[in-house]
């Protein structure tokens, strides 16, 4: 190379190309760059040997290791099963009025069923289990369908006005809107107001009473305690599912409501529903 | 007789697409074909008044018109991804800002493809359809090839961005990531990029230099690549001509391995490759220094291209997609890693002798800076690849968080300095309106970088943690609403980091504006004591 293509600063001579004013030193490749590409490329060889890797006229390398990413999850599932056998196969079979009879099955229930409840249950009733708008508090002692762990059991076994399980909880609220005129209605919600003690219009109210008695007592009951048999809620106290504000009752009485909550059988196993009830029963409320 | 030709076909585009406007089935559809009728009309009566006007371009220069609007539209689009940006983050950390009265426009579903597609294709796009044009001209000696092809290849561009944009808050997307737009707005791409195509391999044609210049290989390898790319994993057949919905030709695995062969590649070809290009211009003609190694620029150039096409699996770990296929994306995406850094260190060495600069120059610190953001993401990349590693990181905060260093570090950085090295250059002033508005930028950004950086790392590493934790007997200790609400602070953290680094992006936009309205901010010179 002549001097002309040397660059002074750093004393390295250049290719002699210039693009518009741009020119290219003539440097090596540097060493640990170079190294290190080929070691990743040995790596990269025994690693593909090891690992399945290579697609093949049928089928591919399944690599010297056997290894499977399904394979291994499989595995991991089995050890933490096996681990648990004794104890899930126990939880299966137990009499769930007696479960707390058995601390150690009693502590496993609960732990498998809160994580049970965090996979499926926490996206409507919340992860913390105080539900919603529409989606029942299973931290209070207000039960809708009951709140014994039998009862808790059957609910997430076969759910609520659901299509699927024939077993399902059913019940169905008319909507009154066709059968009562407005005032009727007004003077239901003062009543519904009343018996939940919130202020309200006592001259409506009283003739509230009288509709009461007619057209919501026969679930309601007389007076407005509810009735778990037929998933018929309380209303004199606090608790709402809805909302127990005049504009929430009067859209309820007139449209009536229709939650539902589907069957957890198949997709829970025996020993999981028995853990979710265990876990939901021991959260404050459990009858 | 070429414009009755164009009065011709644009009047029938404009026809047609009254018709379409009129037979629309959907909102997107409908607003689409109205905006094409009225830039078709537009054209035409554009065309019509120029009709036996013959003016005569001056065709001895560089075409450098159409790179001052390119260097507009970058800097326009920028703020405007920016703002979304920061916008959609903040809906994170706040639901309440997806507007319950603005449904479903303003949905963050239908504001993140937003986002995504002004940084990287209205942003990044128009910063290389310009800087190409800039950089082709220079090195081959040679005017743009095709006279008005590179306008068409701009306003063309520039059509398929507005089309991409409104079709997402109207609700029209075939909901693979990054290439969102349907399938119209996909033909009328590729239309406008075999233009591109066609004026770069032009101009390479006529090129008056012997050899052909290193960033000229990665600009050619990114056109050529993002075209094979968009048309293979774009391929779809209409549900009807009248609406904008299209069904996928491939389905189910098949179609993930498509989507995310496009998906790497477009962060390959378009994010890498291509800013490679403007790289290898801009930092050796700001810095006044030689390239560092012309041998290195070599290897890494076609070990680089070679490579990057087989990564794509790595982004399908743990799913349908069999295990031979992600382990060989894993094990090509560690060879990649240092032909990726082969351009790092291109770049910083190129510095040699001009170290100095780093103290004086705000344009070559942020130089340094993105190279070495690409030099960080191009490391953190190949070790997210691995499968363990991604088995914790998939799907996280994190993903985001390597996304970001590299798009607001690599690719934004080295743009910013793009803009700053062509205003004065392409307006004739002598430089920046304002230097200390450029410092002002780099440090916004960086600080901005940061903060969004570290606080993806952290929610993500978290939120990885918590999703596979496991009691002693095996049940999950999280629910998924407790990892959410977990990462609420470093949401607002990121937010924070977004709206430093669209404060920088404004601050560039005035110097632009500034230095091209003319005039040079002087700093008086602080008093010297008197001897």
């Amino acid at each position: 190379m002549s001097d002309e293509n040397l660059d002074k600063v750093t004393g390295v001579n250049t290719t002699g190309h210039d693009w518009d004013g741009i020119k290219e030193l003539n440097n090596p490749l540097p060493r640990w760059w170079l190294w290190t590409l080929y070691a990743c490329i040995v790596w990269a060889i025994g690693y593909s040997i090891a690992y399945p890797a290579w697609p093949m006229i049928s089928g591919a390398t399944t690599g010297l290791l056997g290894y499977s990413t399904r394979g291994e999850v499989a595995k991991n599932i089995a050890a933490v099963e096996a681990a648990n056998a004794d104890l899930t196969n126990r939880l299966a079979e137990v009499e769930l009025a007696s479960l707390a009879d058995d601390p150690e099955l009693n502590r496993f229930a609960i732990q498998a069923g809160a994580s049970v409840f965090r996979t499926n249950c926490s996206q409507c009733h919340g992860s913390g289990a105080a539900g919603a708008v529409g989606y029942p508090n299973l931290l209070d002692d207000d039960w809708l369908w009951g709140g014994d762990i039998e009862a808790i059991s059957l609910t997430v076994r076969h759910g609520i006005r659901n299509e699927i399980d024939p077993d399902a909880r059913w019940s169905q609220m008319p909507a009154f809107d066709e059968v009562l005129v407005d005032d009727e209605i007004a003077s239901l919600v003062a009543h519904v107001q009343n018996i939940s003690g919130q202020d309200h219009d006592a001259a409506l109210a009283a003739a509230g009473a009288e509709l009461f008695l007619e057209n919501c007592s026969a679930c309601h009951g007389e007076e407005g305690m509810g009735n778990k048999d037929l998933g018929a809620p309380n209303l004199t106290d606090a608790i709402w599912l809805y909302g127990g504000s005049a504009d929430t009752l009067e859209y309820t009485i007139r449209n009536a409501r229709f939650g539902i909550m589907p069957p957890w059988t198949p997709r829970l196993s025996d020993a999981q529903i028995n853990a979710v009830a265990a876990y939901v029963h021991q959260l404050g409320g459990g009858e | 007789m070429f414009n009755t030709f164009k009065l011709i076909l644009l009047g029938l585009i404009a026809l047609l697409a009254a018709i379409a406007a009129n037979y629309g089935r959907d909102l997107a559809y409908q607003v689409h074909a109205i905006i094409i009728m009225l830039v078709a009309s537009g054209t035409f009566i554009y065309v019509l008044r120029g009709f036996d006007d013959r003016p005569q371009v001056d065709h001895s220069g560089y075409m450098d018109g159409v790179i001052r609007y390119g260097a507009i539209a970058t800097g326009f689009w920028g703020v405007v991804g920016f703002l979304v940006g920061t916008y959609i983050a903040f809906q994170l950390a706040f639901p309440v800002l997806n507007l319950e009265f603005a449904q479903p426009f303003t949905n963050f579903g239908r504001l993140r493809p937003l986002h995504t597609s002004s940084v990287i294709f209205a942003f990044g796009g128009n910063a290389l359809i310009m800087s190409s044009f800039y950089i082709v001209q220079r090195t081959c000696g040679s005017r743009l090839w095709g006279g008005n092809l590179a306008w068409f290849v701009f306003w063309g561009y520039n059509l398929f961005i507005v089309l991409a944009a409104t079709g997402y808050v109207l609700g029209s997307t075939q909901s693979k990531e990054y290439a969102e737009p349907e399938w119209y707005v996909d033909i009328w791409l590729t239309v406008v990029w075999v233009a591109f195509l066609l004026v770069f391999v032009g101009t390479l044609f006529t090129r008056k230099e012997k050899h052909i210049y290193v960033a000229n290989w990665f600009l050619l390898s990114f056109i050529v690549t993002v075209a094979m790319l968009h048309i293979v994993n774009n391929l779809s057949i209409p549900v009807s001509i009248f609406g904008s919905k299209s069904v996928q030709v491939f389905s189910g695995v098949q179609d993930a391995m498509v989507q995310w062969w496009y998906g790497h590649n477009a962060v390959g070809f378009f994010l890498t490759a291509g800013f490679l290009g403007m790289m290898y211009y801009f930092v050796p003609k700001q810095a006044g220094r030689p390239v560092y190694s012309y041998k290195l620029s070599i290897i890494h150039f076609w070990a680089l291209i070679f490579l990057y096409i087989w990564a794509g699996p790595h982004h399908l770990h743990y799913t349908a997609l069999p295990d031979w296929a992600t382990t060989l994306g894993m094990v090509f995406s560690i060879i990649l890693w240092m032909p990726s850094w082969g351009g790092m260190i291109n770049g910083l060495m190129t510095l040699q002798g001009a170290w100095d600069k780093l103290r004086t120059d705000p344009i070559i610190r942020m130089m340094v800076a993105s190279l070495a953001f690409y030099g960080m993401s191009t490391f953190e990349g190949p070790m997210m690849s691995i499968r363990a590693v991604n088995s914790l990181s998939h799907y996280t905060d994190w993903t985001i968080g390597h996304v970001h260093s590299g798009a607001l570090g690599w690719n934004g950085m080295i743009t910013f300095a793009a803009l700053y090295f062509l205003t004065p250059r392409l307006w004739g002033r002598e430089r920046m309106y304002s230097v200390a508005a450029i410092n002002w930028h780099f440090w916004l950004a960086t600080i901005g970088i940061v903060l969004y950086a570290s606080s993806m790392w952290v929610s993500g590493i978290m939120e990885g943690l918590m999703w596979r934790e496991v009691d002693a007997q095996g049940f999950l200790v999280n629910s998924f609403a407790d990892t959410v609400a977990a990462k609420h602070p470093m949401y607002v953290v990121r937010a924070l980091g977004g709206v430093m680094y669209l404060s920088g992006g404004l601050i560039m936009v005035w110097n632009m504006w500034m230095t091209i309205r003319g005039g040079v901010r002087v700093t008086a010179p602080v008093g010297v004591p008197a001897e």
